[in-house]
């Protein structure tokens, strides 16, 4: 028998995690991304107005006969197979009136076979063209433009979204600008907690333990009901302040239900992230680094400053990497308890995929957010590697 | 699954007077909007309909949209076999193939006789689905919060400096939009008209600047109630069979404001693809029958679809259903075609304003 | 108490010539058991000391102590003429070399050796010369640039050597420094850290279990056991006069004899295996007719062809033969069963026994030492 070459036999080890990877993690995210940019829905149900748009300039005004005719029979064929509906309301997404003239223009082609223009004069408004001939593009960047809230005008310029349609860019912001300041808030609080982590005896350590993951031994909601009972107007916390005459009556602190709520909820429920690679860090430094540094004329501001902390370093980055990377995708808690101004991207990415069901923006805003946290982590690694061991 | 196909392919089910007296499915999976109302479904639709025919049904909560759907129909596993769902939901599931066909012949007349065509109020039967309640968009006052003047109209309601106080606001614009232009004084009949027009809805969202600095925002019914008891919020836009539901059975200190309330419907329909379809056929049509319709009012405040029902109702629970000729004098229909026209665009438009 | 009375008095005993003296230190952790039970200690300025002793001897708590990291719970640690008992470690000036390395990783191994400098505010340029002077005193010139972690396991060593000498401290403490190290890269540290001291002439506090060590690096060694000196000498003293049994056993091999005493001498007069009267020098007074131990070491013990060579001899037999280039190591029984090792050096003069032949073993009187009481356990 000739021997497995040990190049093979490491491929098979590896196999059942790289299937597994493919399926459940590179395979969506390479459908997530397939989707943000391709949209066959409407070039499917108008073939044939697809190929006689194929041609047509949308410069030069209206299309041709060819065009009018191929819509008409397209749609007799739609309302044959019952799928008017469908290309209406979808078309009705991009232009708000598009599933009455759809609906309407069918009927009409259904009963009498009039043409066009005269079942509707919106058939004479070259953009209405302009809309079918980009929708039934199946490539399209539109999501893309969509989500930092710009828009492709009939003309075919692009062009920012209108002032009260603005959001994403807005809310991209936002959504980085929290996950920094949650960052930021968890070194603060975690770096002491970690080092009395690593530092106490068993038992105090078991205590220090046991509060850190908390956290992650409280259901969802439990947590969150916690926190509402606790930080709202007529909360636990107000009524103390109000009661010690801290805060008046009618000044009650607005924790909860907008950004305050979703920077307090996130940095407690993220902080075990940060603490505990952080511990593991600290852990692993014996005592003699800190005795050497001593020795050596060191004070304990010094030895701090300059020994201890550049050695933890790593376990701060990938602590802090971690919080934010996962800061940036967090949305149940602030769908819960950020209110409006608590509201990040992942939020809207939540919304487009469960409610408006317009998986393409939804794919594009992930798609974007992707970006953002892959180039981070490739800054992240870099810095670590060149910084420190 | 071998032995229920054999059963149904030889014919074993036989089928009396519309209620089925044996199945080849144990048991249903009904999702619906939880709380309170799943509730009242369960005790005037569920449990009633299991005991006659032995069909078990699980209850699963869900947020209304369409998202599971579609992923369970897209997917081929269904896992929900009916859903209660509103009617812009209905609209769309159906253009979209997610729900079955309603066989309008097959539902069972009213208790009065009267054939289901004309027993079932203008509306409440979808080519999808078929009505079950009347259910009614209002405002809902926090009482303690307001010690001298009380709040009656909807004007009251955004007029945060006589009224001041937190609001709480849903996040999905439905029914928000239409208060606003009345507030401002458009009349209900002209309401959506108004709204067709972009100054329209500039109009309503410059009301709706008004309250943005107080207003708290909800997503579910549950949120809507706990914000509202809490004390978090003086009044808020609220579903009012939940807000009833806390007034006479939780004694809590809330009052329904029912000026230009806004009332639309809830619709049960068959999921696409079911493997208990004859099952959830048969449901549908039980549980939007005269009586079960009836008794739900018992539950909650909710108005039956069926003109048949109105004479079976308690006269004490009827005075606070939206139906009710006092509480219906100012209402307003929703109009949930208009809503699949604008709703994208609005949506857009109001998640933006949210946002900043 | 003791630390107040002992600041305003010049410690007793010590001169200037003394860079480090030991009053009467003792520790303990938990305030009953005592790790260091009383050490009194004078290290000469330029001396190396080794304290010498097996784990759990208290050796490390004494060096903890000189280093800063613990206090004492009593007596007084005065280095350069200063009570030091109470002053934290940075404010002590004395480098320290950990079994571990401890170069800080984070750092390039030009960067660890200006550490020391740079805390004591010294200037950029005076710096890049004795990080250039220390670099090329452990010949690791052109390593400046590199991270411990790119260094041999014996280059980072000599880093952390320099580490320690580059800011001259009054005192180098040394902690087991060769015991991460492999046999072959042992010896050559060894000879390093000897030249070491033999250019700089440091102050050197070495910490070790290994007796080899000890005893070739050291000017005096210290032999602790169960928290107090055991026994502080040259090597030299060390080895050929130890003052007790347990002394006797920790350096270097040594043969046990169990004995009965007969008289005290000098030289004292004993009994071995019932029959053969023997002389040897006896360290402790015990009465007649109990039992002793003599102790004489292998190259002492050397055969003899008649009984008239040597003023003591024993019969043994011959049970094991060892070839070890230099010389043949013999293990031979008394008839009681006792074993003796013995080497013959391999330089053709005396003819090698066969394992199962009888023997005669012989020594001066003056080479072995007899102590009170029987084989004691503690001895290898």
């Amino acid at each position: 028998m000739r021997q497995r070459s040990p190049h093979r036999t490491g491929w098979t080890l590896v196999l059942p995690l790289l299937v597994f990877t493919l399926v459940t993690f590179l395979a969506p995210i390479g459908f997530m991304l397939w989707k943000s940019v391709y949209d066959p829905e409407v070039a499917g149900l108008l073939g044939q107005t697809r190929q006689a748009l194929a041609k047509w300039q949308t410069s030069t005004g209206l299309p041709g006969p060819e065009g009018f005719d191929a819509l008409s029979r397209d749609l007799r064929d739609l309302t044959g197979d019952g799928r008017v509906s469908q290309l209406a309301l979808r078309l009705n997404r991009e232009r708000s009136g598009m599933r009455q003239l759809i609906e309407v223009t069918a009927d009409a082609i259904a009963e009498y076979d009039r043409p066009l223009l005269e079942i509707d004069p919106r058939w004479g408004d070259p953009d209405t063209w302009v809309l079918l001939k980009r929708m039934t593009q199946p490539l399209t960047a539109r999501y893309f433009l969509s989500a930092v809230d710009l828009q492709q005008t009939p003309q075919g310029s692009i062009v920012r979204q209108d002032e009260s349609r603005r959001i994403y860019v807005y809310l991209f912001g936002r959504t980085i600008l929290v996950a920094s300041v949650v960052t930021a808030v968890c070194i603060i609080l975690g770096y002491p907690f970690a080092y009395a982590l690593a530092t106490a005896r068993p038992r105090m350590q078991r205590l220090l333990f046991f509060i850190v993951m908390l956290p992650f031994w409280t259901s969802l909601l439990v947590r969150t009901t916690a926190w509402i009972v606790l930080l709202q107007r007529r909360g636990v916390l107000n009524e103390i302040l109000v009661a010690m005459n801290i805060v008046s009556e009618r000044s009650r602190l607005e924790l909860i239900y907008n950004l305050s709520g979703t920077l307090i909820v996130m940095t407690h429920v993220l902080l075990p992230f940060f603490v505990l690679p952080l511990y593991a860090v600290m852990k692993g430094i014996p005592k003699q680094y800190v005795r050497a540094g001593k020795s050596l004329g060191a004070g304990p501001v010094r030895v701090f400053l300059r020994i201890y902390l550049p050695m933890t370093l790593p376990g701060v980055l990938a602590g802090a990497a971690l919080v934010f990377i996962l800061s940036l995708g967090y949305y149940v808690t602030p769908a819960l308890v950020g209110g409006r101004t608590g509201q990040l991207i992942s939020n809207q990415i939540a919304f487009h995929v469960q409610t408006s069901l317009n998986w393409g923006l939804a794919a594009a805003l992930g798609s974007i957010l992707l970006v953002i946290v892959v180039v981070l982590t490739m800054l992240l690694s870099r810095v670590t590697q060149r910084g420190v061991l | 699954m071998s032995i229920s196909r054999l059963a149904r392919a030889t014919g074993l089910c036989v089928l009396g007077l519309g209620i089925p007296s044996s199945f080849a499915a144990e048991s249903l999976t009904i999702a619906s909007f939880g709380g309170q109302y799943t509730a009242s479904q369960r005790q005037a639709h569920y449990e009633p309909f299991s005991k006659e025919t032995g069909v078990d049904i699980k209850s699963v909560d869900y947020n209304g949209g369409l998202a599971e759907l579609v992923a369970q129909v897209r997917s081929g596993s269904v896992s929900w076999d009916v859903v209660d769902v509103e009617m812009q939901d209905l609209d769309r599931g159906c253009a979209d193939g997610l729900f079955e066909k309603v066989d309008i012949d097959a539902l069972p007349a009213g208790a009065d006789k009267r054939a289901a065509k004309d027993d079932f109020l203008d509306g409440a039967l979808q080519p999808c689905g078929v009505g079950s309640v009347v259910w009614s968009n209002v405002i809902a006052v926090n009482e303690p919060a307001f010690q001298d003047a009380k709040p009656q109209t909807i004007e009251d309601f955004f007029d945060v400096e006589r009224f001041p106080g937190k609001r709480g606001l849903p996040k999905r614009p439905n029914a928000l939009l239409e208060w606003a232009l009345m507030a401002d004084g458009v009349a209900p009949g002209d309401v959506y008209a108004t709204l067709s027009s972009e100054e329209g809805v500039d109009r309503a969202f410059r009301k709706l600047d008004t309250i943005k600095d107080q207003a708290v925002f909800w997503e579910t019914g549950a949120q809507m109630i706990q914000l509202l008891v809490d004390g978090e919020v003086a009044m808020s836009t609220a579903y009012n069979g939940r807000v009833q539901g806390a007034i006479s059975d939780e004694g809590k200190p809330l009052r329904i404001l029912w000026d230009r309330q806004i009332w639309n419907a809830d619709y049960y329909a068959v999921v696409k693809g079911t493997h208990a379809k004859k099952e959830a056929d048969a449901f549908v049509r039980y549980a939007t029958g005269t009586v079960p319709l009836a008794a739900q009012t018992g539950f909650i405040a909710y108005g039956p679809v069926r003109r048949s029902a109105e004479a079976l109702i308690n006269p004490a629970k009827a005075a606070n259903l939206p139906t009710a000729k006092a509480n219906f004098r100012h209402a307003l229909a929703f109009n949930s075609k208009w809503w699949t026209d604008h709703g994208e665009a609005i949506s857009e438009r109001y998640a933006s304003w949210l946002a900043r | 108490m003791l630390n107040a009375a002992v600041k305003n008095r010049p410690p007793s005993g010590a001169t200037f010539e003394h860079a480090v003296v030991l009053q009467n230190v003792v520790k303990s952790y938990d305030g009953t058991t005592q790790v260091v039970k009383g050490v009194d200690l004078s290290v000469r300025s330029g001396e190396f000391l080794t304290i010498l002793g097996p784990s759990g001897s208290g050796k490390t708590s004494l060096l903890m102590m000189l280093a800063g990291f613990e206090q004492p719970s009593d007596g007084a640690i005065i280095i350069g003429g200063r009570d030091v008992s109470r002053q934290p470690a940075h404010k002590r000036n004395i480098g320290m070399v950990f079994q571990q390395y401890a170069l800080f990783p984070h750092l390039t191994v030009a960067q660890n050796l200006a550490f020391p400098l740079e805390m004591r505010r010294m200037g950029r340029r005076e710096i890049d010369d004795r990080v250039g002077w220390a670099l090329n005193l452990v010949k690791l010139e052109g390593l400046g640039a590199r991270r411990p972690a790119q260094l041999s396991g014996g280059q980072q060593q000599r880093i952390a050597v320099a580490r320690a000498l580059i800011f001259e401290p009054q005192l180098v403490l040394m902690d087991e420094p060769l015991g991460a190290l492999d046999k072959q890269l042992r010896q050559q540290m060894q000879d390093e850290i000897a030249r070491l001291h033999h250019e700089l002439r440091p102050t050197i506090i070495y910490v070790t279990h290994d007796q080899g060590e000890a005893i070739s690096l050291s000017d005096r060694v210290a032999v602790f056991e169960g928290g107090k000196i055991s026994q502080i000498d040259p090597p030299t003293a060390l080895y050929n006069a130890p003052r007790n049994d347990f002394v006797a056993g920790f350096i270097g091999e040594n043969n046990r004899i169990p004995a009965r005493i007969i008289s005290h001498g000098p030289p004292s007069r004993l009994a071995v295996s019932g029959r053969a009267i023997v002389s040897a020098l006896s360290v402790d007074i015990a009465p007649t007719e109990t039992h002793a131990c003599i102790m004489i070491r292998p190259e002492r013990l050397r055969r003899v062809a008649h009984l008239c060579q040597l003023p003591n001899t024993i019969d043994v037999v011959v049970s094991e033969v060892s070839y070890h280039g230099d010389s043949y190591r013999l293990r031979a029984s008394l008839d009681d069963g006792i074993d003796v090792i013995t080497r013959i050096p391999n330089d053709g003069t005396q003819s090698i026994p066969d394992i199962g032949e009888s023997i005669l073993l012989g020594w001066s009187t003056e080479d072995a030492r007899a102590f009170a009481g029987g084989v004691s356990a503690t001895i290898r």
